[in-house]
């Protein structure tokens, strides 16, 4: 029966081509527009790393005082989001976490065997960085506790800078000019951008990724300056032993905590932390602490803009608008076809069929619509493409790959219409046979 | 044209009239809500940054090798940046207005006040009003012995005097007489206002990064700003700005090799950069509501020719008893008008309850009455104008015809 009706919708398209075609066209425009944004936004605002996201935390402590607190939003207290180096460092020796690190963006000059040399953006950290954030190794592997403590000239590259230095042979174990100094390579990630940048939102969190990674202690042996953002609640002492004692945050931590009582024994001890910093006479404020994990910290960094969730509100206003016209179309086709129905319902059909039979041509027109809509979609983000920026990749990995996402399209387009038919296709049960029969 | 019979007979549509009057309430709100945010990221966007933004051009340099020496570097870049023909001048600092980042300080009025970060700081030369083209509105600019090195890391205190501009004036001195007092950046050592500018936009572009102060309370230190990593800001005549910017990266190699170079752009491309995402949301902003008048009004039209189509014995009657075209023409304006009036008034509603929302929620600004007035009228007249089409097609119907075919 169902493969009758569904031969009598596709026959049905035909007639009554104008309607039809509004109806396809509403439903099409307004998943189309809505997908378009919705795809922007679930690519901004997507977990970056859904396996550990619940384990690793940001923690804050209220190095400033409430005096220098910006006014935060009601209810919410606004803790300075960076570190200190005596207090990241401090953490790293406390070895409260499981794994954690310290770290912070720098920016090195690479110099080629042959060529200009060029700038890179790279990061600062301690090797228990690429276990904790999953970056995956191609070859090699992080440099070693005893590079950490030697300040040794290592570093692990990522794979584009690997190739772009050494096209023709494997990158481990060579050397590279860095701020030019050598620099052992000890390991080459496999592609691999996070996205959103969580790990430090200081600066573009939807930018292309570090080049390379060397270890926290060598680039501050070496003072490299912080390439990212920076505050200072006082001006720091001269010099940069000055630079590492003052009260600027600079750097990043993070730590990995795999259960709640870990949580719980991390809050203590940052509870513990502040208090001995208040009893040395550096916080002269009750304790303040937060621990947030990498969800968390998204919200709380604001990294998806607040215009972007707006955006996507307004599309689904006007894909409601789209439903709302779409199901005034319905009903005029529907009623349109009164006399058809009669007559099925005179020839024995039951309200049930009737019912079966709309809802399949509903269901078609709605899969036509999603169709459309699935290429206006890709029109969107085509056209939106080059003002994604770095985005513009991840929407394409969203829409052109994930049959998810293609999937989820059409079968909200095909819900959607269902639903806004729903009503026409009632109506069109309740024609009375006689009475429309009798009115032909 | 009475307005009861036309009352009565929509009593017998109530799905059409609810459907209708949904679409024009929602079309309302959404539109004006979108227009009010379209408008106020565009008003964003055309903020000027109180540069001559049509003939400067910026590049990022970082020295590469011993950075011992770095002050003469830079000062005989400068050099060989204004021996290009065409340079006006030239400035090399930490950031520049729409930068995108930047260094923020603590403004007080006095010396032991907390405050957290609440003015964007620049680090200017002798040269810097000059090369930004930025006009003193009161005092003066530096003094020659004021102007002093600042190097990354090294603490030089505080500077003795400083330029604000016009906004962060008014903030910190609403009752005037900013010129000549003391703020404190941050220590306990003075600083002098000498001078107040009209404008210097932040770095940030969508105000500041800590939310604490507002787009144009900028503060402007003598400093030289002395670090590997610099950006050089040229202002050129007016045309020679594209062939200076090709120009300069060369004679900066030719002064020395040891550096890398990036970011060499025109002011607009630097503020093409920092509005990307707000043009990008402006645009999709403005395809939706586009497609939302499109999809409003095919809809009024359909549901409208639906109902021309379910009437047709009531027109011929009508027309039979002497109803002119007109008079059927009419009868769908007003029953169009009646519907759509009712939808926008509701759509006002929606509108203003939805931008409440969006204010407390998502920290929006306030939207202004007149987008939703003009938001209401746009969908009155274009329901009207589409109401036109079905009214005529059914003032067309020969009243004879129109009995007998039912």
């Amino acid at each position: 029966m169902m493969g009758y009706y569904l031969q009598l919708a596709l026959r049905t398209l035909r007639r009554n081509v104008v309607l039809t075609s509004l109806i396809i066209a509403a439903v099409g425009v307004g998943i189309g527009a809505y997908m378009t944004i919705l795809t922007v936004f679930i690519a901004m605002s997507g977990d970056p790393i859904p396996d550990k996201s619940a384990v690793l935390f940001v923690p804050q402590i209220d190095a400033w005082g409430p005096a220098t607190r910006p006014p935060g939003t009601a209810g919410s207290v606004r803790l300075p989001d960076q570190f200190t180096y005596r207090d990241a460092t401090g953490f790293m020796r406390a070895h409260a976490a499981r794994r954690q690190t310290a770290m912070y963006a720098v920016q090195l000059d690479v110099t080629p065997p042959v060529g200009a040399p060029y700038a890179q953006p790279g990061r600062a950290a301690y090797r228990d960085f690429f276990a904790m954030f999953e970056a995956p190794f191609a070859a090699g592997g992080p440099w070693s506790v005893k590079d950490e403590t030697d300040l040794a000239d290592v570093v692990v590259l990522s794979a584009a800078l690997a190739n772009r230095l050494f096209p023709h042979t494997g990158a481990v174990g060579q050397i590279v000019s860095l701020n030019g100094r050598p620099y052992r390579v000890t390991g080459v990630l496999k592609p691999w951008n996070p996205m959103p940048h969580f790990y430090d939102v200081s600066g573009n969190p939807f930018t292309l990724g570090e080049q390379l990674f060397i270890p926290f202690t060598t680039a501050i042996g070496h003072e490299l300056q912080s390439a990212g953002g920076q505050g200072c609640a006082s001006v720091p002492p001269p010099g940069w032993s000055g630079k590492l004692a003052g009260e600027c945050i600079w750097t990043q931590f993070w730590a990995e905590l795999p259960d709640a009582a870990a949580v719980r024994n991390y809050r203590q001890f940052l509870l513990n932390y502040s208090a001995e910093q208040r009893r040395l006479g550096r916080f002269h404020w009750p304790p303040l602490v937060q621990l947030s994990n990498v969800n968390e910290w998204l919200a709380l960094e604001h990294v998806v803009p607040n215009e972007v969730r707006v955006n996507s509100l307004l599309a689904f206003g006007f894909l409601a608008v789209c439903l709302v016209n779409a199901v005034g179309l319905m009903l005029a086709r529907f009623s349109a076809r009164a006399g058809e129905f009669a007559i099925r319902r005179a020839l024995g059909a039951s309200r049930p069929d009737i019912f079966l039979q709309c809802l399949t041509e509903t269901a078609v027109v709605g899969v036509l619509g999603g169709v459309l809509g699935l290429g206006l979609t890709a029109l969107g983000l085509a056209a939106n493409r080059a003002s994604l920026g770095a985005l513009a990749d991840y929407a394409d990995r969203l829409t052109h790959l994930d049959p998810a996402v293609m999937a989820l399209t059409v079968a909200l387009a095909v819900g959607a219409t269902l639903c806004s038919g729903l009503y026409p296709t009632w109506r069109a049960t309740r024609v009375q046979p006689a009475w429309q029969l009798k009115a032909q | 044209m009475e307005i009861a019979p036309v009352l009565r007979a929509l009593t017998h549509r109530k799905i059409g009239v609810v459907l209708i009057v949904a679409q024009i309430a929602l079309s309302v709100a959404i539109l004006a809500n979108s227009v009010s945010i379209v408008q106020q990221r565009q008003g964003l966007m055309r903020r000027p940054s109180g540069l001559d933004e049509a003939n400067t051009f910026s590049l990022t340099n970082q020295f590469t090798g011993s950075s011992s020496d770095l002050s003469a570097r830079i000062r005989t870049d400068l050099a060989a940046l204004r021996a290009i023909p065409g340079v006006i001048d030239a400035t090399a600092v930490q950031s520049f207005p729409l930068r995108g980042y930047g260094a923020a300080t603590t403004v007080t009025l006095r010396p032991d006040a907390k405050s957290p970060f609440n003015a964007a700081e620049y680090s200017l030369t002798l040269n810097g009003l000059h090369t930004w083209d930025m006009k003193l509105i009161a005092g003066r600019n530096f003094h020659a012995d004021e102007v002093k090195d600042f190097w990354l890391g090294i603490s030089n205190g505080a500077p003795p005097t400083a330029i604000i501009t016009r906004a962060l004036a008014q903030r910190l001195f609403p009752h005037g007489g900013a010129l000549g007092q003391n703020v404190y950046l941050g220590t306990s050592a003075p600083t002098q206002i000498i001078g107040i500018v009209e404008r210097a936009q932040t770095p940030w572009a969508a105000g500041s990064a800590w939310g604490t102060f507002g787009p144009e309370e900028s503060l402007l230190v003598p400093f030289q700003w002395v670090s590997p990593i610099l950006a050089y800001v040229v202002r050129t005549e007016p045309g020679r700005n594209d062939a200076v910017l090709a120009l300069a990266p060369k004679r900066l190699f030719a002064v020395s090799r040891a550096r890398v170079i990036s970011d060499a752009q025109t002011f607009a491309d630097t503020r093409a950069e920092q509005y990307r995402s707000d043009r990008a949301l402006g645009l999709v902003l403005t395809v939706v509501c586009g497609l939302l008048l499109a999809v409003t009004a095919f809809g009024v039209i359909a549901l409208t020719s639906y109902w021309v189509s379910q009437r047709r014995r009531q027109i011929g009657l009508r027309r039979a008893v002497g109803a002119r075209r007109l008079d059927i023409v009419q009868y769908f304006q007003v029953e169009n008008l009646l519907i759509s009036g009712f939808g926008a008034a509701l759509g006002v509603a929606l509108g203003f309850a939805g931008n409440a929302w969006l204010v407390s929620a998502f920290e929006m600004v306030r939207m202004s009455v007149a987008y939703v007035i003009a938001a209401a009228a746009a969908l009155l007249v274009l329901s009207q104008v589409a109401v036109l089409w079905p009214a005529l097609r059914a003032a067309a119907l020969p009243p004879v015809a129109a009995i007998r075919w039912q």
